[in-house]
């Protein structure tokens, strides 16, 4: 099978034939057709075959002090829990973070190569690249592999001259700019902590706090969610890891064992 | 069938590229351009033919912007200037487009100076024949810039440069000359400076300038007229200040 190198070319595609004589933009990068005789049916066999493995719990907010960003740390197969210690939050430089939904491949390859393309943009600027210009360079390339079959849904959150970002990208080539973002199968039960208790102006151990608990109440009712809930923040110098706590211990720091006093007693019934 | 991959710009024994020698003649014969950068304005003044009386002089632009906030003027074959343009004009589009940042001066300098590299070392095209000064405002910093551009495809920032027929002259006046200046004594500066290789008068010179707020602005011959004045005016003190001392112990 041709191993297609597509992704790892730096963003001026290098050209063989002088194609540049005439007019135009670059051409965006893209694929081969794939060779199946089912076109339609690929493209959707290719997302179902996808679709469960959304199973995560990711959220991110701006606040006062920066961004805050957390996420869980359970990998599903299905009903059968592959991992229960994933890294879904990514580095892709010092000083931005992205989260991972979605297929865990597509995300790590991305972002990673995300990580590269900002690097070679501050060597030939002189400057760090905007989350803006980041999280545009992310949607544009998965717009071009739209409807093959990538799972991305990811956040980009970062801190750059104008301020704390966050940017919401998907694999369907979606990109919104937003405070606050959830994402993932356990999304709609983070938001319900996180719109509840958010404010703009809180510390960053309020807003570490309301992240984490937000995670929580996710894995909670969400079983695809679950593990460690990792807590980072973004602030002018840069990312910093918080905190990563087991689920299960913070359910009980939560909801503590009350001992409870016995009413009745079960008692062995006499005879058969 | 002629075949496009021979090469036209190849090296000579002692390590020239003379087609790329040729293309910066070309260059020198070019009209004079000259590009001054003040603390909060830029300059650019290019050399006017005089226009045949049955030409429309308004569609013969020799300083064009390429963003709201960058504008070139350049020197050499014209023709190839256009197609220069229009590729840098696209390109700060895109810029825009795919980072959502308008480009600095020194992206879209080291993209022209990039292109005109390219053609020096491809099969069947010759090297552009133009140099290009493109002066511009920094979108985060304001900081105003300078650039040229030469066909061998190398670039780098000035703080006043002249470019085309003359420019040893123009550059070395400017070297004299030159200090820290803002507003109208900038403009004042550019103008003289190409005074000195082109006959005085609104008609012969086109002079453009940029601020941070209004953009690229055209100077109308009434206005080069009065600055010309102004710049003969102190000529003159000058020669007379010079006679008079002699009088004095």
């Amino acid at each position: 099978m041709k191993l297609d190198t597509s992704g790892l070319e730096s963003a001026e595609p290098v050209w063989a034939t002088f194609n540049e004589l005439a007019d135009g933009f670059s051409a965006a990068p893209s694929f081969e057709l794939p060779n199946t005789t089912d076109f339609d049916g690929f493209q959707k066999e290719a997302i179902q075959m996808v679709k469960p493995a959304k199973g995560t719990t990711t959220l991110a907010f701006i606040f006062k002090e920066g961004v805050m960003v957390a996420a869980d740390s359970r990998a599903s197969m299905g009903g059968y829990i592959s991992s229960q210690s994933v890294k879904k939050i990514i580095e892709i430089n010092p000083y931005m973070l992205g989260t991972m939904a979605g297929g865990a491949a597509d995300c790590q390859f991305w972002h990673r190569n995300l990580g590269i393309k900002c690097r070679l943009h501050e060597l030939a600027n002189k400057r760090r690249i905007s989350v803006t210009g980041a999280s545009k360079l992310l949607a544009n390339i998965l717009y071009s592999y739209r409807g093959m079959g990538l799972s991305v849904g990811t956040m980009i959150a970062g801190w750059d001259e104008t301020g704390p970002g966050l940017y919401y990208v998907d694999s369907e080539g979606g990109r919104l700019k937003g405070m606050r973002f959830s994402v993932g199968s356990g999304s709609p039960y983070a938001y319900g902590v996180l719109d509840s208790g958010y404010r703009y102006d809180m510390s960053v151990e309020e807003a570490a706090e309301l992240a984490r608990r937000a995670i929580y109440h996710a894995t909670f009712r969400d079983g695809a969610s679950g593990g460690v809930a990792s807590v980072y923040h973004v602030g002018p110098n840069g990312w910093k890891k918080l905190s990563g706590d087991d689920v299960g211990e913070l359910h009980y720091k939560y909801y503590p064992v009350m001992p409870s006093t016995v009413e009745q007693e079960m008692v062995e019934v006499a005879g058969a | 069938m002629a075949r496009y991959d021979r090469a036209i710009t190849v090296f000579s024994p002692d390590g020239h590229l003379f087609q790329v020698e040729y293309a910066l003649e070309a260059v020198r014969k070019g009209n004079a351009a000259v590009g001054v950068r003040g603390t909060d304005i830029v300059v650019l003044g290019v050399e006017k033919k005089s226009t045949a009386k049955l030409q429309d002089s308004r569609t013969v632009r020799k300083i064009v912007n390429l963003d709201d906030h960058i504008a070139l003027a350049c020197a050499g074959l014209k023709a190839d200037a256009r197609v220069l343009i229009n590729r840098a004009r696209i390109e700060c589009q895109s810029h825009r487009l795919t980072v959502e940042d308008p480009v600095t001066v020194e992206y879209i300098t080291r993209y022209i100076a990039g292109l005109q590299q390219k053609y020096t070392q491809s099969g069947g095209v010759r090297p552009f024949g133009l140099s290009t000064l493109i002066v511009g405002f920094d979108p985060y910093t304001g900081i105003p810039s300078l650039y040229q551009t030469d066909p061998s495809g190398t670039f780098s920032a000035w703080k006043a440069n002249a470019t085309g027929r003359n420019s040893n002259s123009i550059r070395e006046f400017l070297e004299k000359n030159y200090k820290e200046t803002s507003g109208q004594e900038t403009i004042k500066l550019a103008i003289r400076a190409l005074l000195e290789v082109v006959e005085s008068g609104g008609k012969n010179i086109e002079v453009a300038v940029m601020t941070k707020e209004h953009g690229l602005r055209q100077l109308d011959e009434a206005e080069i007229d009065a600055i010309a004045a102004e710049i003969e005016a102190e000529k003159a003190a000058a020669e007379a200040a010079k006679k008079a001392p002699p009088k004095e112990t």
